[in-house]
C-alpha cells in the first residue's frame, strides 16, 4: 500500500505510462491531423508573410521582411474590405444572436401546441445544401418576382427594397438570406432553457415577478452560457464570411464593393490575383482580429457570464 | 434522487397539475381559460411565423414546376399553372373569368369584339350555344387551371449530367463518413477512458481548434496538396477526414464518458485489451452517437461547397451537386428560374430526407455539442 505513493513521486507508474501510451496510439489521429492540417499550415502561412511566395513563383523566392504588412498599411482595399466586415458583422450580429433566441423561447414555452412539429420544422432549413439556400433565397429576394417584395406592394409600398442590388439595402438582404442558419442556435437555446430548474421560476412567481421580470432575472441569466457559446460561435463566422457573395456575384463585391469582405479578398489574393504571400498576411491579421475579440469577449465573459456549476 | 423527485413536483406545480397544494389554489377556472387564451395567441404566431420561415421552400418547389413561359407571363398565378383552353367546334379557345349574371364564369373567347365578345361556355358541351357579352375583352382576367411541368427536373438531370454529380457527392461523402467514424471513435476513446498528463489540456486544444478561422490554414494547405498533385482529384476532400476533427471528437468523447466503466473493467479482466474492449464493449453502446456522427458528416460533405470548388474547379466530371448546381445557377440565373429551382429541389432533398429521418439524432447531437460544454 505504501509502494504506490513512493513510485508516484518518481514519475509514472509503469501502470500510468502504459495507459498514457494506448493514449497516445488512440489519439494519433488527431495529433496527426493537428499536425498536418493546423498546425505546420499556420506556421507556413505566418512564415510566407514574409517571403514574395507565390503559386507560380515568377520571381525567385526571397525573404521581404515587413513589405507584405507595409502593403496592408497603404492598401485602400484591405481597409474597405475590413470596414464592410466590421459593418456587416455589427448589423447581423443581434440577428444572430437573438432570432435564435426568440424562436427558443416561443418553442419551448409550454403553451405552446404541437411543438415537436414547430420544432422540427423550424431546424429543417438548416440541412439545406447552402448553395441551395443561397439560390432559393436569391430568387425570393427578387424585387420583380419575389415574395417578400409582393408582399411589400401589397401593404401599399410603392417601391420596395431592390435588396441584393441596392447598397443601401444589401446587409439587411444578407441577414435575410442567412435566416435558414438559425436552426443549429435555436436547438442549442431550446437545450439550455430546458435545463433551467423549475424551482427557480417558481421562486421568481412567488416573489410577484410576471413573465418580463423572470425572463430578465432568470432566464436571461441562466442562460448566458449559451447566449455566450452563439455570441463567440457567430462571430468567428461573420468576420469570416465570405461563401455568400461568392456564391451571389462569383466575388466580384458587387453592389458598389459592399460584398467584398475581408476573407473574399483573401481569397481572391489567393486564388485570382495568385499573390499568396499577401493573402497570408491579410489571413494573419483576420485571425489576429478574430482573436482578440474572442479574448476579450471572454475576458468580459467573467463579468455576465453564470456558470450555475462553478465554485 | 430526492432532489429530483422533488423538483418533479415543483413543476408539476408550476403546470398546475394536481398535488396535494391544488386546493388551495382559488382562481383555478380562469387560470385555465387564461392558459389556453395564450396557447392559442402563441400557436397562432408560430404557425405565422412558420409559413413565414418556410415560404421561400415553397415558393422554390413551386417555381421549380413552372413553365418557362408562365415565369416569363406577367400576373400569373403563383402555383404551377397555365392559361386554360376550351375546345369548341374543333378549334382551341382562351378561357377568361367572365363577369355575368352577377357572378363570374370562366367562358371561352371565341370572338373578340371592340365593344362585346362572344363567348362559349364548356358547361354547354363543345357545340353550345354562343354567349354575348358586352364589354372590353381585354379588361377581363385569364383563366388559369394547375398544371406542373416537372420536365424541368429532367431537364436540369441531363443538362449538368446530375447522375455523375450525384455520384461523385455520394462516394465523397460515403469515404469520408467511413474516415470521420474510425478516426473520431478512436480519438474520443482515447480522450474518454485513457489517463495521461495533460490530458485536460490537450482537449482544450482539441475544442479550441473549432474557432480557428480557415483561412489561416488553405494557403499552405492548398499548396502542399497542389504540390503532391492531389488537386483534381478527390483526395483533399477526403484523406483529411481520416484525422479526425474537434466536433465529431467532442460529441463522441461526451456520449463515451456516459458509458459506465464497469464494462470495460469485466472485459479487461477476462483479458481484453483496449481495442477488443473498445470493439465488443464500447462500440456497441455508442451506435446512437456514431449514427450522428455519421449523418452528420454526410451532410456536411454533401452541403461542402468551398472544397469541392477549389479543389475540383476545372474538373467538371469530378465535381459534386453543391459546386454543379452553383455553376449552373451562375451561367444561367436570369433565363430559366424554374429550371434552377428544379436543381435546388433536387439538391436539398437528400439532406431534408435524411435529417427527417434521423431528427432525433441530429438534435441530440447538436444539444451535446452546443450546450454540455
Amino acid at each position: 500500500m505504501t509502494a504506490i505513493p513512493l513510485r508516484r513521486r518518481r514519475g509514472l507508474s509503469p501502470l500510468a505510462r502504459r495507459e498514457a501510451r494506448w493514449a497516445l496510439i488512440f489519439l494519433s489521429p488527431w495529433i496527426v491531423g493537428f499536425f498536418a492540417f493546423l498546425l505546420i499550415p499556420m506556421i507556413a502561412t505566418f512564415l510566407f508573410t514574409f517571403t514574395n511566395i507565390s503559386l507560380q513563383q515568377a520571381q525567385p523566392l526571397r525573404f521581404v521582411g515587413l513589405d507584405n504588412y507595409t502593403k496592408v498599411l497603404h492598401d485602400q482595399q484591405t481597409w474597405d474590405s475590413l470596414g464592410v466586415t466590421l459593418k456587416f458583422a455589427a448589423i447581423a450580429l443581434p440577428v444572430a444572436v437573438l432570432l435564435p433566441f426568440a424562436v427558443a423561447l416561443m418553442l419551448g414555452s409550454r403553451h405552446l401546441k404541437a411543438a415537436g412539429i414547430f420544432r422540427i420544422l423550424f431546424f429543417m432549413p438548416y440541412v439545406v445544401p447552402f448553395v441551395a439556400g443561397v439560390l432559393i433565397w436569391q430568387s425570393m429576394l427578387n424585387p420583380d418576382s419575389g415574395w417578400i417584395d409582393l408582399v411589400l406592394k401589397g401593404f401599399g409600398i410603392a417601391d420596395p427594397p431592390n435588396w441584393l442590388q441596392d447598397p443601401a439595402w444589401i446587409y439587411p438582404g444578407l441577414v435575410l438570406l442567412g435566416v435558414w442558419g438559425i436552426g443549429g442556435g435555436v436547438i442549442v437555446y431550446l437545450a439550455g432553457l430546458k435545463g433551467i430548474p423549475s424551482e427557480l421560476y417558481d421562486a421568481a412567481r412567488i416573489d410577484g415577478a410576471g413573465v418580463w421580470a423572470s425572463l430578465r432575472h432568470v432566464t436571461l441569466p441562466m442562460l448566458s452560457p449559451v447566449i455566450f457559446y452563439t455570441l463567440i460561435l457567430a462571430i468567428v463566422d461573420l468576420l469570416q464570411y465570405f461563401l455568400v457573395p461568392l456564391v451571389l456575384n462569383q466575388g466580384t463585391g458587387e453592389p458598389g464593393g459592399t460584398t467584398l469582405f475581408l476573407n473574399l479578398y483573401i481569397y481572391k489574393n489567393f486564388f485570382t490575383y495568385q499573390d499568396m504571400s499577401y493573402g497570408a498576411t491579410l489571413a494573419w491579421i483576420l485571425f489576429g482580429i478574430t482573436l482578440l475579440i474572442t479574448v476579450l469577449l471572454f475576458r468580459s465573459s467573467r463579468r455576465w457570464v453564470y456558470y450555475a456549476g462553478e465554485r | 434522487m430526492a432532489g429530483r423527485d422533488r423538483s418533479a413536483h415543483l413543476a408539476e406545480l408550476a403546470a398546475g397539475r394536481p398535488g396535494f397544494l391544488h386546493r388551495a389554489r382559488r382562481r383555478v377556472r380562469p387560470r385555465a381559460a387564461k392558459s389556453a387564451g395564450r396557447s392559442f395567441i402563441l400557436t397562432f404566431i408560430a404557425v405565422v411565423a412558420l409559413a413565414a420561415f418556410l415560404a421561400p421552400l415553397v415558393r422554390s418547389v413551386s417555381l421549380s414546376i413552372k413553365s418557362p413561359q408562365q415565369v416569363a407571363a406577367v400576373d400569373s398565378p403563383i402555383w404551377p399553372a397555365s392559361p386554360a383552353t376550351f375546345t369548341y367546334k374543333d378549334r382551341d379557345y382562351p378561357v377568361y373569368q367572365v363577369p355575368i349574371d352577377g357572378g363570374t364564369k370562366n367562358l371561352a373567347l371565341v370572338k373578340k369584339g371592340l365593344q362585346s365578345s362572344q363567348f362559349a361556355d364548356p358547361a354547354s358541351g363543345p357545340t353550345g350555344p354562343l354567349i354575348v357579352w358586352q364589354g372590353s375583352w381585354r379588361t377581363l382576367q385569364p383563366s388559369y387551371v394547375f398544371d406542373p411541368h416537372f420536365e424541368n427536373y429532367s431537364n436540369v438531370w441531363d443538362e449538368i449530367h446530375y447522375p455523375r454529380l450525384l455520384f461523385n457527392t455520394i462516394v465523397i461523402a460515403l469515404l469520408g463518413m467511413i474516415g470521420t467514424v474510425v478516426s473520431c471513435t478512436l480519438v474520443a476513446y482515447g480522450f474518454a477512458r485513457f489517463r495521461f498528463p495533460g490530458r485536460n489540456t490537450l482537449f482544450l486544444l482539441v475544442i479550441a481548434t473549432i474557432f480557428l478561422p480557415g483561412a489561416v490554414t488553405i494557403i499552405p494547405t492548398f499548396t502542399l496538396f497542389s504540390k503532391i498533385g492531389w488537386t483534381g482529384t478527390w483526395l483533399p476532400l477526403i484523406v483529411p477526414a481520416f484525422f479526425a476533427n474537434a466536433y465529431d471528437v467532442f460529441l463522441l468523447r461526451q456520449y463515451l464518458m456516459t458509458i459506465p466503466r464497469e464494462m470495460d473493467e469485466a472485459a479487461s479482466i477476462d483479458g481484453a485489451g483496449p481495442f477488443r474492449t473498445l470493439i465488443s464493449v464500447i462500440i456497441p453502446q455508442a451506435w446512437p452517437v456514431i449514427t450522428a456522427v455519421a449523418i452528420f458528416h454526410l451532410v456536411y460533405s454533401w452541403n461542402d461547397f468551398f472544397g469541392p470548388l477549389i479543389y475540383l474547379s476545372g474538373h467538371d466530371d469530378l465535381q459534386t451537386v453543391a459546386v454543379g448546381l452553383a455553376n449552373f445557377s451562375g451561367a444561367r440565373i436570369a433565363q430559366d428560374p424554374g429550371l434552377i429551382m428544379a436543381g435546388t429541389v433536387m439538391t436539398l432533398i437528400i439532406p431534408v430526407a435524411l435529417f427527417i429521418v434521423f431528427q432525433r439524432v441530429f438534435v441530440r447531437g447538436i444539444v451535446i455539442t452546443g450546450v454540455e460544454k
